[in-house]
């Protein structure tokens, strides 16, 4: 940074009053700047960035009549009710997700605590559950690794449009991510309790619930809340690769360029998020 | 009896916040599943599972034509700077508007805070793909769209994150500066920017960490990279071809995020 520029010489030191004002660490700068450009032109060769492009007298013309289509949203009564259906589609969609991501995430994700293991207490871990410990989490990798989007691509493959597709990419995705970050939550905090219990003879499951849950409940609910929210995003968007949803409203509308259906559609879901984003905050904030 | 011997609290009390929430919490897990027409019984059935077998049997034979290696390092590589030059761009819009949405001192009077904050919001709260989906009609097919949208609405997360560090700053320096009379600017370059500028570095990274699965999969909707081959393929059934690809985003996220862990650890 460039802290060097404002420092000038201690008084004591200074040489006469015509020493040069010159940045000492121009060289590094200039090499870093010249770097980084250097890089940027592939990439803007890679990403065919062509800004001109939108300055083509034709280029901008159609997108700009779309979105001056846009107003007046449209609000019939018949629109409005099928909007409200897919919202709520949309938000069913995300809870059952997480709820079904629940299921899995829990499991594995004591499976995979290494505070609960009962051979690292005299210890080493034993190999066997140590090796079981990794294996679960690299599961958990593989399964938050694949986006949901493309989990929903394969789902609706196999079992064709609808919502149950974007259910179960919801609930692979989410239950690698909480699974991940439940274990990483537990293993974070102060393991004495715990520990403590497992010595004198509890089992993991109670060591669990009377030492380790007590201790990080508030923290581990604050983080699915949080994910909940995230969840109602992406059902949102899944929707765009046939599993229902404002989504899929928005995809239909957006092929037959009706501009006033896509501009409700955007509101609804601006709304949704803005409402989503409110109760997570405001329920973290009562956890907290 | 003793006093010691209280009965325990009542399960159910009118008053316990709690009780309520969870009940809450429960009607709605209840009505999302009854009221979504999931189609276990087609899904469990014996024919969807032989599907789904012979699906995943084809997906654990990737292709490695040197041909379609080839396409796929492009896409790779395209993939890699939509979500650079998004996140780049993203990171120079989303300071110029964090400036006028941040009130850095008490007498900042941040008269346009309110409109660009609004601004930031309408940016954030639309998805990368609904832009994208946007930005196709103005500049068509491919990765140009995916960079744009991508900068778009990053730039709205980017931008709300970096006003709120502009904002909590430590204010010394800054006043020490203003009290001699050193202009705006200079306050903001030598004080402010300079002391937040590893925090934004590493809230920029972060997304970057983000943005490339994000990039990866707006290409479903046509914005370009490995998201348009995976539609491609899987369209046309080609498993093998689909699951060369999707090892390849696999591997490309792995690598970004291991990348960014790393820089975030050094610059910590």
């Amino acid at each position: 940074m460039s802290h060097a520029t404002v420092t000038s010489v201690p008084a004591a030191a200074a040489t006469p009053t015509n020493a040069p004002l010159r940045d000492p660490a121009w060289r590094t700068r200039l090499f870093w700047a010249l770097a980084g450009l250097a890089l940027l032109w592939p990439m803007g060769d890679l990403t065919e960035f062509k800004p001109w492009l939108l300055a083509e007298p034709g280029a901008l013309a159609p997108a700009l009549h779309f979105v001056g289509s846009f107003f007046p949203p449209r609000t019939d009564a018949d629109f409005l009710t099928l909007l409200l259906q897919e919202t709520w589609r949309t938000v069913a969609m995300a809870t059952a997700g997480l709820t079904l991501a629940l299921l899995l995430a829990i499991p594995l994700s004591l499976l995979s605590v290494r505070v609960l293991s009962l051979s690292s207490l005299a210890g080493r871990m034993a190999v066997g559950p140590g090796v079981l410990r990794q294996g679960v989490r690299w599961l958990l990798l593989v399964l938050r690794s694949v986006p949901e989007l493309v989990w929903a691509l394969v789902f609706v493959r196999v079992v064709g449009l609808g919502p149950t597709s974007g259910v179960l990419a919801i609930a692979l995705t989410y239950s690698g991510m909480l699974g991940k970050v439940y274990a990483d939550i537990l293993e974070s905090g102060d393991t004495h309790a715990t520990h403590s219990l497992m010595r004198n003879g509890s089992g993991r499951l109670q060591a669990f619930f009377y030492g380790l849950l007590p201790q990080n409940a508030a923290e581990l609910t604050s983080y699915t809340v949080y994910r909940w929210e995230c969840a109602i995003r992406s059902s949102a968007v899944l929707g765009f690769v046939g599993a229902g949803g404002l989504g899929q409203l928005m995809d239909s509308s957006m092929k037959m360029f009706n501009g006033s259906e896509v501009a409700s559609i955007l509101l609804v879901f601006m709304l949704l998020v803005w409402l989503a984003d409110r109760m997570s905050a405001a329920l973290r904030k009562n956890l907290a | 009896m003793s006093a010691s011997h209280q009965l325990p609290p009542p399960l159910f009390d009118a008053r316990c916040k709690a009780c309520w929430l969870t009940f809450a919490v429960l009607v709605l897990v209840v009505a999302s599943f009854a009221t979504l027409d999931l189609q276990w019984a087609k899904f469990a059935s014996w024919d969807a599972l032989q599907r789904m077998g012979r699906f995943m049997g084809e997906l654990l034979h990737p292709v490695t034509t040197p041909a379609l290696l080839h396409k796929v390092w492009q896409a790779t590589l395209e993939t890699l700077a939509m979500s650079a030059l998004g996140t780049l761009m993203a990171a120079v819009l989303g300071l110029a508007l964090a400036l006028p949405a941040a009130r850095t001192h008490a007498h900042d009077a941040a008269r346009w805070r309110g409109a660009t904050r609004l601004l930031l919001n309408g940016l954030r709260s639309t998805p990368e793909l609904v832009w994208a989906a946007l930005l196709l009609i103005a500049v068509g097919l491919g990765p140009f769209a995916g960079t744009l949208a991508l900068a778009l609405h990053t730039a709205g997360v980017l931008g709300r994150l970096f006003a709120e560090s502009l904002e909590n700053a430590p204010p010394g320096p800054a006043f020490a500066l203003r009290v001699r009379g050193v202009g705006e600017l200079r306050v903001l370059l030598y004080a402010t920017l300079a002391q937040v500028l590893p925090q934004l570095l590493s809230y920029t990274l972060y997304r970057w960490e983000n943005n490339i699965r994000a990039a990866a999969v707006l290409g479903v909707v046509g914005a370009g990279g490995l998201g348009q081959l995976l539609a491609f393929h899987m369209g046309l059934f080609q498993m093998g071809e689909t699951s060369t690809v999707l090892l390849a985003m696999l591997a490309l996220v792995a690598l970004v995020d291991a990348l960014s862990y790393g820089l975030r650890k050094a610059l910590a």
